[in-house]
């Protein structure tokens, strides 16, 4: 649990001594472009299992945060582990020093990520987008590989398009290979980053029907997302975000009913007012 | 007639010879050139100062040193100290090490068109940034880079005929040594443009196959 921006409102990490050790556990979490500091103090922690939703105007860190779970960005200070192991970093002594690229590596082919803008490789196939990991990193026999693919494009409803390219895809389709692609290294930690955001209307439910389907299989999640009503229909929690900080944290049913604090409420009100309107 | 088409028949014969030795020559130094180009440009982008600052001094060296120069430095000047290379050594040294230093560029051009977020999404299955580069970036950045490939090998082949200057055996070369011998320079220099002319052609036609080939996945 958080313990940022509005202490009263959050109970510090692990206030529950019969609490499992989480999943993923960040501390102190800051991240500074130059002079911006864009994170300012992030602690939480993930159970496992859990599905948890950031919601937050632009600009308030969501991605960043996420981008910091598996060091695509590097934290400027604080830290990050997932099943127990410093993301991106070892101890030496009494101090931190990067990992190398290789362990770097390692650690991230168990938490996978799907992208805004889905970042398929447009130069392979739809089943060797998928395949090309596990056989490259996690060194599978590529029939086996295959066949876990395919397994995977099946789940996500795409079976028949194993040789297109993705350029031959919509939107939706893209996000469901990549969400294949991310599913093929067996991850035990899936990182969302606003999945829908770059899809036309009509083509957001049924990238949202595969996270569902993730969810209710007992997949760990943490998801950025925009779809307030996805985020309170799959979420065992939600937090908002602002200005770098975690402003409140909890059930979906509190945040997006009951908030407490009033920089929620006016993010909930200009969200769902702008919703409401007729065009 | 029959003194003509002996005469012929020995021109063809010798820009032939000429011909496979800058074929060999010119297929040598690409295949340097691209490995050194490919190496060089990694490192160019790499996040090492070091490796950056290498690849930054290779590039200026031997893209500011004509290769002519170059080539007179690694045939006479290594030899001076011991270094005896023979001609065609001596060539594809040269034009390697000058065509590694064009192409570092023109694959850091590749390399830096290619999205970020092709990278990342690399890295998040657990490549490493090297295997990103060679499974994900590299082969999108080919691509990008063939007509540049293309006009580069074209200007090679042309190129090599300043090894002539180094005694190797290429077309130019044979061809000044007929005209040396025969004094029939206008048909044997019509002759050996004809040869640069069919050998450039197929090189030609070669990539834009290539470039179909390979802009599969990519809208035109």
């Amino acid at each position: 649990m958080a313990a940022t921006g509005a202490p009263s409102l959050i109970p510090p990490p692990d206030s529950s001594p019969a609490s499992p050790a989480p999943l993923v556990r960040i501390r102190g979490l800051h991240k500074r472009f130059g002079p911006l500091e864009v994170l300012r103090g992030i602690d939480l922690d993930v159970q496992g299992g859990e599905k948890v939703s950031i919601i937050g105007p632009s600009g308030s860190g969501k991605t960043t945060l996420l981008r910091c779970i598996n060091y695509i960005g590097r934290p400027s200070e604080g830290h990050v582990t997932v099943s127990g192991s410093l993301i991106g970093e070892k101890l030496a002594g009494d101090h931190f020093v990067a990992l190398d690229d290789r362990s770097l590596a390692r650690q991230r082919a168990g938490i996978g990520m799907v992208f805004q803008r889905f970042n398929l490789f447009p130069h392979l196939t739809v089943l060797r987008n998928i395949e090309l990991g596990p056989v490259k990193v996690l060194k599978i026999a590529p029939a086996e590989a295959r066949e876990r693919s395919f397994g995977l494009l099946q789940k996500v409803g795409l079976a028949d398009k194993a040789a297109a390219y993705p350029e031959m895809l919509s939107g939706g389709q893209q996000q469901r290979v990549a969400i294949a692609r991310a599913l093929a290294m067996q991850p035990k930690l899936m990182l969302f980053d606003e999945a829908t955001s770059a899809l036309d209307p009509e083509l957001v439910g049924e990238v949202l029907a595969v996270i569902a389907q993730l969810a209710a299989e007992g997949m760990t999640m943490v998801l950025v997302t925009h779809e307030m009503q996805f985020a309170e229909d799959i979420s065992d929690r939600v937090i908002f975000m602002d200005h770098g900080k975690i402003v409140e944290q909890g059930p979906p049913d509190q945040i997006f009913h009951t908030p407490v604090h009033e920089r929620t409420r006016a993010f909930l009100r200009a969200v769902l007012d702008r919703r409401a309107k007729p065009l | 007639m029959s003194a003509w088409w002996a005469q012929l028949s020995l021109f063809l014969g010798v820009l032939f010879n000429g011909a496979i030795m800058t074929a060999i020559v010119t297929a040598g130094s690409f295949i340097v050139s691209m490995v050194l180009g490919v190496v060089s440009a990694a490192c160019a982008t790499s996040r090492s100062p070091l490796l950056r600052a290498i690849s930054s001094v290779y590039v200026e060296v031997f893209r500011a040193v004509p290769i002519l120069t170059q080539l007179f430095i690694i045939y006479f000047g290594l030899g001076s100290i011991g270094i005896k290379l023979n001609p065609i050594p001596a060539a594809l040294a040269g034009f390697g090490l000058n065509g590694g230093a064009n192409l570092t560029e023109v694959f850091r051009g590749g390399i830096g068109a290619i999205d970020r977020g092709q990278t990342e999404a690399a890295l998040s299955i657990g490549m490493t940034p090297l295997m990103a580069l060679r499974y994900i970036v590299l082969p999108q950045a080919f691509r990008i880079v063939l007509p540049s490939l293309t006009n580069f090998a074209i200007g090679l082949l042309k190129d090599t005929s300043l090894a002539s200057a180094v005694a190797a055996p290429e077309l130019s070369f044979n061809a000044n040594a007929l005209v040396d011998r025969t004094f029939r320079s206008p048909e044997i220099y019509i002759l050996l443009a004809l040869f640069y002319l069919a050998m450039s052609l197929p090189l030609s036609a070669l990539a834009r196959n290539l470039e179909r080939r390979s802009s599969r996945g990519h809208r035109a």
